[in-house]
């Protein structure tokens, strides 16, 4: 067996030209991208999608720098919103017909915007690593947020600048007028930009990102300079950052420096990269998913969905630091070996006793920002169909008791679940050793 | 002398450097010739490591010079230093743990094949460097730990790993900082045979405390005592000088001897 693989060249390293399994991937995403907005057809999942599209671009050009880089940034923004405001004003200029550029190009210009602050400001960000790296994104991201408030006529002040994306007039009845148009340019550039930066992983300098990540020191004694590295790891987030946001700019024909260079928005790409998982590639697009989710639907359904997105961003870094990605891939790894099905009694326990405390914790805070902010309308407030009174004692001990019994069965259930996935693991570790062996 | 310059593989010259007020290396000087296997031993805080420190460029000397084939390296950058054909390893492991064993020394073989910052090409298709690395996997025997992630190999794989990764690159001179630190007798003396074998034809420097490692090793020996080279010679000369003898070997060779080396 050795010496019949040995004798072939090809087979001293893997290569797989037409790997089905990846392929067949790909085919799915692609194909989730085009039918998705005819099974969702409401304008509001039109609008979530459209979202969802260009938050995946942002979220993985981050992760390049996060997940791939070990860069912690916390002035993604920076880029996404600069990109965002070139690519209206050159909208805008197209429109009054002294710019030549059709809409469909126009997050390129986005993206040429990102790159070229990526490598304005990137080079100063990107002599460090760490901690430091972290305070100067800090500090650059400070600067353009204030930046924006300086100069109104580029940002366009509180107001900011709006635009309108039908200026092209019609190629094959295709204005870009209709949102479903522009949810379709956007999902062209989501999978493009996907398929991009999912081929940069496999290039020799995504791999040296990875090692710089992992031990830059090391790198440095391999005849890279890690800065470099960094740098242009750097520039080449930038760019994809800039098209997201270029994408945004087209969605919403308005765009606020309040918003798009914030770092309450930079803050947003960050956590919901880690929430998705940093360390793996699509991690990210779950976090963009859960993102539009959290900002669109949480933040209808109730008034508190900040403090509860920091409950769960709490809890995952804690519990699963590998976001909800490593959360599948440990699990589909468990499916592997037919162990997952003697794991599913538990799942569902956990998830109910987990519901049940989550229920009485949730009462609690609606009722606490019930007395805060709603005094007006009396102590009486309705709460997934039941009527709680927030200055009745026995809303609190309702509540109380419902989050202490999910608590208590939650952490037995939790127990249990631990012993179980430990001996699973073991019998995984047992049934590997066992096929080297053969 | 300047004939001489160019012969010397590595050369140092009245090396120094001081952290605050404490010289550490007082005047280091060393000449070796190309090929040749030198081990540097002394005792502890003697400036060993330091001394592999100035000359891989993670410190630059306070005075002094350091040659590589006759070219002045000293204050140069690692990675400068490294595309110009040094090569080292480090006394703790320093290899890149998330990334597997083929992935480790595929990202030492890289800059030196020219592939630089390179991400208009896939790594699959880089048949020259994905050869590379398969042999040196082989060389180091880890061939049957290809896709495992460096931080899942036994302390002797990653030791293993550590020399592959420096060794990747080609360089023509390479530097060893305690390969063998941590290993069993057993581990070591099949160690040593590894690594005669992977710099076969190179210039090795190499920190080493093991003096049957050392006699077993070397072709000459460097001793260093306070920052300073004190003898540098062959195995049998550094045995009988007198003031090796005097300043540490004494104890340390009769240990050798007496388990037959």
């Amino acid at each position: 067996m050795t010496t019949t693989t040995a004798s072939t060249p090809g087979s001293y390293y893997r290569f797989k030209p037409w790997n089905v399994g990846r392929l067949l991937v790909w085919s799915l995403f692609a194909l989730l991208l085009i039918v998705a907005p005819l099974l969702f057809t409401s304008s509001l999942a039109l609008t979530m999608l459209s979202q969802i599209g260009y938050l995946i671009i942002i979220c993985l050009s981050y992760n390049m720098l996060l997940g791939q880089g070990g860069m912690l940034s916390f002035g993604h923004a920076v880029y996404t919103g600069l990109g965002s405001f070139i690519a209206i004003h050159a909208m805008n200029l197209a429109g009054k017909g002294a710019l030549p550029i059709p809409l469909v190009f126009i997050p390129l210009v986005g993206g040429l915007a990102g790159m070229l602050f990526a490598v304005l400001l990137g080079y100063v960000t990107t002599k460090k690593a760490g901690t430091t790296f972290a305070m100067i994104t800090l500090g650059i991201g400070e600067l353009v947020a204030s930046m924006a408030l300086m100069f109104p006529e580029f940002f366009g002040g509180e107001g900011g600048i709006t635009t309108d994306r039908v200026y092209g007039g019609s190629f094959f009845g295709i204005t870009f007028g209709p949102a479903i148009q522009v949810y379709y340019l956007i999902a062209v550039y989501c999978f493009i930009c996907t398929a991009a930066m999912f081929a940069f992983t496999g290039t020799p300098l995504g791999r040296i990102l990875n090692a710089v990540r992992d031990n830059p020191e090391r790198v440095e004694f391999i005849g890279y300079n890690t800065q470099r590295v960094r740098y242009f790891a750097f520039i080449i987030a930038g760019f994809f950052a800039g098209i997201g946001g270029g994408l945004a700019a087209i969605n919403f024909e308005i765009i606020t420096a309040v918003d798009s260079v914030s770092i309450l928005r930079s803050g947003g790409y960050l956590l919901f990269t880690f929430l998705g998982g940093a360390t793996f590639f699509f991690g990210p697009i779950i976090g963009a998913v859960l993102l539009v989710f959290a900002s669109v639907l949480l933040s209808e359904l109730t008034k508190a969905w900040l403090l509860y997105l920091g409950l769960v961003f709490l809890f995952m870094v804690m519990y699963a630091p590998g976001g909800v990605a490593s959360l599948i891939m440990m699990n589909l790894r468990v499916a592997k070996y037919g162990k997952l099905r003697a794991l599913l009694p538990s799942y569902l326990g956990l998830a109910g006793t987990g519901l049940v405390a989550m229920l009485g914790a949730a009462c609690m805070v609606e009722m606490t920002y019930h007395l805060q902010l709603n005094a007006a309308l009396g102590p009486e407030m309705s709460f997934l169909g039941a009527t709680l009174n927030a200055k009745a004692l026995a809303s609190w001990f309702g509540s109380g008791f419902v989050l202490l019994t999910g608590l208590g069965l939650f952490e037995l259930c939790r127990r249990e679940y631990v012993r179980q996935w430990g001996r699973i693991q073991e019998e995984i570790e047992h049934e590997i050793k066992r096929g080297e062996a053969l | 002398m300047a004939q001489d310059a160019t012969t010397y593989s590595l050369e140092l010259r009245d090396l120094r450097k001081s952290f605050g007020k404490t010289e550490i290396i007082r005047g280091a000087n060393l000449a070796v010739k190309a090929g040749e296997r030198v081990a540097i031993i002394g005792p502890n805080g003697a400036g060993k490591s330091t001394l592999f420190n100035l000359i891989s460029g993670r410190f630059a000397p306070t005075s002094g010079e350091v040659l590589l084939h006759g070219q002045r390296i000293d204050g140069k950058k690692p990675f400068e230093i490294n595309r110009m054909g040094l090569s080292r390893s480090f006394q703790i492991t320093n290899i890149f743990p998330n990334l597997s064993v083929f992935e480790n020394l595929r990202c030492g073989v890289l800059w030196s094949m020219g592939y630089k910052y390179t991400f208009l090409r896939f790594l699959s298709g880089l048949h020259d460097a994905n050869e590379r690395a398969q042999q040196l996997m082989e060389m180091i025997k880890l061939e049957k730990k290809r896709d495992t992630l460096a931080v899942n190999l036994t302390y002797a794989e990653q030791r293993a790993l550590e020399i592959g990764i420096t060794i990747a690159g080609g360089a023509s001179c390479i530097l060893l900082d305690e390969p063998t630190a941590g290993m069993s007798r057993s581990e070591t003396a099949r160690f040593i045979h590894l690594i005669k074998e992977v710099t076969e034809g190179r210039t090795l420097l190499t920190v080493e405390h093991d003096m049957g490692v050392v006699f077993g090793l070397a072709d000459k020996i460097a001793v260093v005592v306070y920052g300073e080279v004190i003898a540098f010679d062959t195995p049998e000369n550094v045995r009988a000088n007198q003031r090796v003898q005097e300043a540490y070997l004494g104890s340390a060779i009769a240990d050798a001897q007496a388990e037959g080396h």
